[in-house]
């Protein structure tokens, strides 16, 4: 599962990692993101992110 | 505290309690020509609320405009629409002082406050369209995240049509006067562009989607209050209208050809690429590193459609200044730009090519192959620099006709 990096700030997401705060477990593969998921920093949508 | 330092009112019921800061130059690597104010907003609600602080040293001059309106204890809500330093550098000492019974800010502002302050008071979070009381007005709050931190957040005041925007709508100006009509409208319009090509450019996308969620909100504006500048109360679709066009970023027919010489070799192709530029029917602005600043770049290149880089070779890398500059704009995240690069050198001449490499780094389309020549120019060298410069306008003015 690969990392997907936030065009507008930077954050990098880690499937290893998930998002806790966001409610998202460990282990979840980008795709696998609910469509509302917002970047934890910055609030941009999953449209803004790119593989790394 | 002294009384020399008063409030400036915008309502009954809402006044200018900020700093002014003539003298400030040199803003975090951004020149500052002009001098820039440090807002904050004082609500005489039945809560009475204080809108973000000023920069430490300014402390005094920010109590002073308040108790000329009421005693600073009285203050019961104090709001902070953004974290940065310049409005929150003073926040500790004024909430030990103060004493309020609430903290606000944004969800990410309650935690990087804690971060930069290191705070004993609680920071009451709110989240994006939460309202909070003050008796007889309510503050509406709106997330605007990565404009142009994480923690950026409006607060709109409806019972008196203001938005409080943080440095949204901002610029660094030092002035004696409050509003935008009391101002020549040429200087707002120079310095918000510079404002928003330095700090706001790289979240352009994010301002484009902000200016809809306004448009949306049923927001009514009689003020648009900023943290730094005048108070926007008469050309309010203006600058919203121009924040939109910046943000947009569509290019004209204006290319900026930026160098840095050492014996004015790269100089001369510099020019020789301005002059081609010129007359193949572009606005050509030609600055030498020497005496441009990076922020003064940054001001020319956000309607810009073509950047034309040039640097000699020293000891096989670009110059330091062109390194800075590279370095200045790649994180300005520039679109929509054409660009080229050239350089005098004496045996090696790395430079342009290392220049063409970030170029393409940053999106831009890369026109020609990098022009270099060795120590001095010749004429047929400067040819090739105008006919480089012919080129590139040639481009920018067919592109603006499909646009």
């Amino acid at each position: 599962m690969g990392k997907y990096v936030c065009n507008i700030c930077g954050y990098v997401y880690d499937p290893a990692e998930g998002d806790p705060d966001g409610g998202i477990a460990p282990g979840t593969a980008f795709a696998d993101l609910p469509d509302d998921w917002i970047c934890p920093i910055c609030g941009s949508g999953k449209d803004e992110f790119v593989p790394e | 505290m002294t009384d020399v330092y008063k409030a400036v009112k915008l309502t009954d019921r809402v006044y200018w309690v900020g700093a002014i800061d003539w003298t400030i130059r040199d803003f975090h690597g951004y020149t500052t020509h002009r001098g820039s104010t440090y807002n904050a907003y004082l609500i005489m609600a039945d809560k009475i609320t204080l809108v973000d602080t000023v920069k430490a040293p300014f402390k005094d001059e920010l109590l002073s405009r308040i108790a000329s309106v009421v005693n600073p204890k009285d203050i019961q809500v104090i709001v902070s629409n953004h974290s940065e330093m310049d409005h929150s550098g003073c926040l500790a000492d004024v909430i030990r002082l103060v004493e309020p019974e609430k903290v606000i800010a944004s969800t990410m502002g309650a935690k990087t406050l804690q971060d930069i302050l290191h705070l004993d008071q609680e920071i009451t979070a709110v989240k994006d369209g939460e309202q909070l009381g003050l008796g007889n007005m309510n503050l509406r709050f709106m997330e605007t995240r990565m404009l142009h931190w994480p923690d950026s957040m409006f607060s709109y005041l409806p019972e008196e049509e203001i938005l409080f925007s943080h440095d949204a709508f901002g610029m660094h100006l030092a002035s004696a006067e409050r509003f935008d009509d009391e101002i020549d409208p040429a200087i707002l319009q120079y310095e918000g562009a510079t404002y928003f090509a330095n700090i706001l450019l790289p979240y352009s996308p994010l301002v484009t989607r902000l200016l809809g969620r306004v448009g949306s909100s049923g927001m009514t504006l009689k003020y648009i209050a900023p943290d730094h500048g005048p108070v926007w109360r008469k050309d309010i679709g203006g600058i919203i209208g121009k924040y939109g066009e910046w943000a947009a970023q569509r290019p004209t027919r204006k290319a900026v050809v930026v160098y840095g010489t050492m014996w004015h070799s790269t100089e001369h192709m510099a020019r020789a690429i301005s002059e081609g530029l010129a007359k193949g029917g572009a606005i050509a602005r030609c600055m030498s590193l020497d005496v441009f600043h990076r922020s003064d770049v940054a001001y020319e290149i956000l309607d810009a459609g073509a950047l034309v880089m040039g640097s000699s070779t020293l000891n096989n890398n670009m110059l330091p200044q062109a390194a800075d500059i590279l370095t200045y704009l790649k994180g300005l995240r520039p679109a929509n730009l054409m660009g080229a690069s050239f350089g005098s050198y004496g045996w090696s001449g790395e430079a342009p090519g290392q220049i063409t490499d970030i170029l393409k780094e940053m999106k831009i389309e890369v026109m020609a192959e990098p022009i270099k020549v060795q120590h001095v120019p010749r004429e047929n060298d400067l040819a090739r620099c105008y006919a480089l410069g012919e080129d590139i306008a040639l481009q920018l003015r067919r592109n603006k006709e499909v646009a």
